[in-house]
């Protein structure tokens, strides 16, 4: 009876997806444009989805590495910046950029507002939804644009692309450092080895965690460490529905980006360059808005160590050094793309 | 005029009116066939932008479906209208929209100017096939194939199953013997030409319309009818991944694709400008005019492949999350469990890593950390020390070390003292070698101070994980090499037990071990045990000591290494 059980498991994820998508949508009148250069956007473009919050330091080189990638329009949700993020991102011509200033937390970390966005223009494109501090490689990413991956993913039948969060940190303590305008030369250092990982039957995602979060901060219990899968480029249709951030999504076939049979899907890996020297400001300021983790409470002791200025590096860190070292590794592969 | 291309076009207008004009340029007539699909509209107009060049024709169009007859009679009506309008070529070459020459035109004219009767086709009996991924090889030609293997492949299965059952066989047309090969081949104007005209060909053409991909056989089976000189080995340039799937080129591949001095490669991504910009350019520095050579690039795929095929053995990661049953390796590499020895003997780890090399850990699942070698915290990889880590995924914490020392053969201390979920993954694993001497725990405990009731409720516990531990290497499924004695056994003679360890780890070494580690003193023992049974806790793991409490045969062997 596998098979009912799960038709039946599949029937009430839909209604969740159904029940997400109405809940985002009840959300649309929360955000208003302040740039909207979406009657431009050319069919077959690669639109790339982000909300941010004060992220004037990111910002820049955020766009400048993905546009070389070959992402075509951004579409932006700014919550209430007060360091001219909103009006940065208004001035780039290829950017569209929405503001509000109702709660992170109550728009499920923003996925709501996205998912507005994301069934309004990304249907039938390649769609790349990213937090203001990741950055996405891919195999190749060097010399092939984002489009070359995009088609050949078409070719081989797949609709989604996963991507292991990959924690990038500095030779020194948390916090210190000036201002670097590529994040990954002041963060060059990432954990090569730690990841542990569960399928999760219900959504059929594969749960990965470990890195030096859960090295350093999360070793007393380890269930809690953060999540580093995510699913973030996606052929997008107005049906699909991201659950919770980019981890997983409905409909859940989606989720299944890795390969059971033995061999190497195509994956990319997001440098997660979350550990800049502002860090310690806005953790300071996340602890105190309460908008990050859905029981705040927990992650006291978290914001705490991060308060204190650790120092993620040990001996055996591993130095950036490029997307053929991070496939050697096995934190990615390029699945059959030669 | 002795060389005229026919092009199969469906999607990417602007690269095939680059490649036509290109070949027209050259004095090469082209006959288009654009698919039936493609609105009226999107034809008019590419045919409308190339009307100004008189050797560019278009053909009657139908609807082409990816490896039905529609292919191939889309080849055979832009073939006819190529002989018919072009009488002076002389061979017929057939490219797609996303064909690249990568030489020169002149010199794949040149080159077929020295070989005038040759027809160049990939065309290989059914027995020698290695490339066919549905394994449908003899019976393409002996089934029929009414439904569609890409829509509905349900059903396409379920009637071959059945003609298979009722062992249903289509006869195979007098005259004709099965070949196949690459889709893209160049015939000579006499071998199509006698295709195109045999007296039989209704029959023919009725007969492999309902062949499994015929475009991979009908043109490879009826050369081998009229040609006079086959070369079997297309002209064309293509590769597959091993779900047939084509390769794409890149500009990154365009030193792969020079060297491989073929004269016409598919597919090229659309954008990939570089490709286009350097190859349709003919005063570019001239070429080594040497034979065609895809083997170069063959190694280069063919690596992809078995990557894609199979896998990084022992990853587990996004990429690779193989389910049970599928792993093809449950770790990356051979490593040594040793279990009890390090009870036995004084500082067994030290003396292990002298004889093995490699690195040489203590309990690695010991409850309160993981005792990396040379007392490290953090090892390899960033993989931690912390108990918890481990034990909240104590089989990936096993697979991470070794991915991370690849290259550096890993041996770890444990017992029954440690956490034991990790058992059932070794066990199944054809990487480990298991060394176990069970009881052997009751050595150090033997001699402890403590009070016997702590002594008892210790050796209880201990014993009851060794029995599981026990239990689970003699389940059916276990893999791993596993050296197993009791503590008696061991005693009986353990320099030639050892050896016989050693002499699988490392090679055959001396007959007989005289290095030995100190063993602890073990003449306690059978006292021990005798005070543990009146005790309550009967020992079961130990093996047979002498009942009244002695070993006294044994003796003098386990005392004579124990200094």
């Amino acid at each position: 009876m596998a098979a009912a059980h799960d038709l039946w498991a599949a029937y009430r994820l839909r209604w969740r997806r159904r029940r997400l998508l109405a809940r985002s949508f009840a959300k649309r009148s929360q955000l208003s444009p302040l740039a909207d250069r979406t009657r431009d956007i050319a069919s077959g473009a690669i639109l790339a989805f982000a909300t941010v919050r004060n992220e004037m330091g990111r910002l820049p080189y955020f766009l400048r590495h993905h546009r070389a990638l070959g992402v075509d329009r951004f579409l932006f949700v700014d919550n209430a910046s007060d360091d001219g993020t909103a009006a940065f991102l208004a001035e780039q011509a290829d950017v569209s950029v929405w503001t509000t200033p109702h709660g992170y937390k109550a728009s499920r970390f923003g996925v709501d507002w996205l998912t507005v966005l994301l069934a309004r223009h990304g249907h039938g494109h390649w769609c790349l939804t990213l937090d203001a501090d990741e950055l996405f490689v891919y195999a190749h990413h060097d010399r092939r644009p984002l489009g070359a991956l995009t088609d050949w993913l078409d070719l081989t039948g797949r609709s989604s692309m996963g991507a292991l969060m990959l924690d990038m940190y500095p030779r020194g303590p948390l916090g210190e450092g000036g201002p670097e305008e590529d994040p990954v030369a002041a963060l060059p250092w990432f954990d090569a080895g730690n990841y542990v990982m569960l399928r999760q039957p219900r959504l059929q995602n594969l749960w990965v965690q470990g890195g030096p979060r859960a090295r350093a901060f999360f070793a007393a219990d380890p269930r809690r460490a953060p999540t580093l899968s995510k699913v973030p480029l996606v052929r997008w249709n107005r049906r699909y529905a991201y659950v919770s951030s980019t981890h997983s999504l409905l409909p859940r076939r989606l989720n299944r980006v890795y390969c059971e049979t033995g061999s190497e899907a195509p994956t990319g890996v997001l440098l997660h360059t979350k550990f800049l020297p502002q860090i310690l400001a806005k953790s300071a300021e996340e602890r105190t808005r309460r908008q990050h983790f859905e029981n705040s409470d927990l992650y006291a002791g978290y914001y705490d160590a991060l308060r204190g200025g650790p120092v993620l590096w040990c001996e055996r860190s591993t130095r950036y050094a490029g997307w053929r070292q991070l496939e050697a590794l096995g934190l990615m592969s390029r699945g059959g793309w030669q | 005029m002795t060389l005229g291309f026919v092009l199969l076009v469906h999607t990417a207008f602007d690269r095939a009116e680059q490649v036509a004009r290109y070949f027209a340029a050259n004095g090469c007539p082209v006959v288009v066939h654009v698919d039936g699909k493609v609105r009226p509209r999107l034809f008019q107009q590419f045919r409308d932008r190339l009307a100004d060049e008189p050797l560019i024709r278009f053909s009657r169009r139908t609807r082409v479906e990816w490896g039905t007859w529609s292919i191939v009679r889309a080849t055979q009506m832009a073939s006819a209208r190529l002989l018919k309008d072009f009488p002076d070529v002389r061979h017929v070459f057939l490219a797609s929209g996303s064909c690249l020459p990568l030489r020169p035109v002149a010199e794949l004219r040149d080159y077929l100017d020295a070989h005038p009767e040759t027809d160049f086709i990939e065309s290989v009996t059914t027995d020698h096939v290695t490339w066919t991924v549905d394994g449908l090889e003899e019976e393409r030609f002996t089934l029929r194939f009414p439904f569609s293997w890409r829509r509905h492949r349900r059903l396409f299965d379920a009637y071959v199953a059945v003609q298979r059952r009722l062992g249903l066989k289509r006869r195979i047309p007098p005259g004709v013997s099965p070949h196949l090969g690459s889709q893209w081949w160049c015939l000579t104007r006499r071998t199509l030409d006698s295709i195109l005209t045999a007296p039989d060909r209704a029959a023919i053409d009725s007969y492999f319309s309902k062949v499994w991909i015929p475009d991979e056989s009908y043109f490879q089976s009826l050369t081998r009818r009229y040609s006079t000189q086959v070369e079997s080995r297309p002209l064309t340039l293509s590769k597959f991944d091993v779900h047939g799937k084509p390769h794409i080129f890149y500009d990154d591949h365009q030193p792969l694709l020079e060297r491989s001095d073929c004269f016409v490669a598919r597919k090229i991504w659309p954008r990939a400008e570089g490709l286009y910009a350097t190859f349709l350019d003919d005063n570019r520095t001239a070429t080594r005019r040497a034979e065609p050579n895809p083997g170069k690039i063959d190694r280069v795929f063919s690596k992809a492949n078995e990557r894609r095929g199979q896998g990084r053995p022992g990853l587990y990661s996004q990429a690779r999350f193989p389910a049970p049953g599928f792993e093809n390796g449950l770790t990356c590499a051979r490593y040594n469990v040793f279990s009890g020895l390090d009870q036995l003997f004084e500082d067994f780890g030290s003396w292990l890593s002298g004889r093995l090399g490699g690195r040489v850990h203590g309990h690695l699942y010991a409850p309160d950390r993981a005792e990396f070698a040379g007392g490290e915290t953090v090892m390899n990889g960033c993989l931690s020390d912390s108990a918890a880590l481990r034990d909240y995924r104590p089989t990936q914490f096993l697979s991470n070390l070794l991915w991370s020392t690849r290259g550096e053969r890993q041996t770890f201390l444990f017992g029954p003292g440690d956490a034991q979920d990790v058992v059932p993954f070794i066990a199944r694993d054809p990487n480990a070698t298991i060394v176990a001497v069970s009881g052997a725990w009751a050595v150090p405990l033997s001699a402890s101070n403590a009070d016997f009731d702590t002594v008892k409720a210790e050796a209880a516990r201990l014993q009851r994980a060794e029995l599981v531990f026990l239990r689970t290497l003699r389940t059916p499924g276990v893999a791993a090499r596993v050296h197993q004695w009791t503590l008696a056994d061991f005693l009986a003679d353990p320099p030639e037990r050892l050896r016989a360890v050693m002499d699988e780890m490392s090679g055959p070494g001396p007959r007989r071990l005289t290095d030995l580690p100190a063993m602890r003193d073990t003449r306690g023992i059978p006292d021990f045990l005798f005070r543990l049974r009146n005790g309550g806790v009967k020992p079961l793991v130990m093996g047979n000591f002498d009942s009244n409490g002695t070993i006294a045969d044994r003796g003098p062997a386990a005392q004579r290494h124990a200094g």
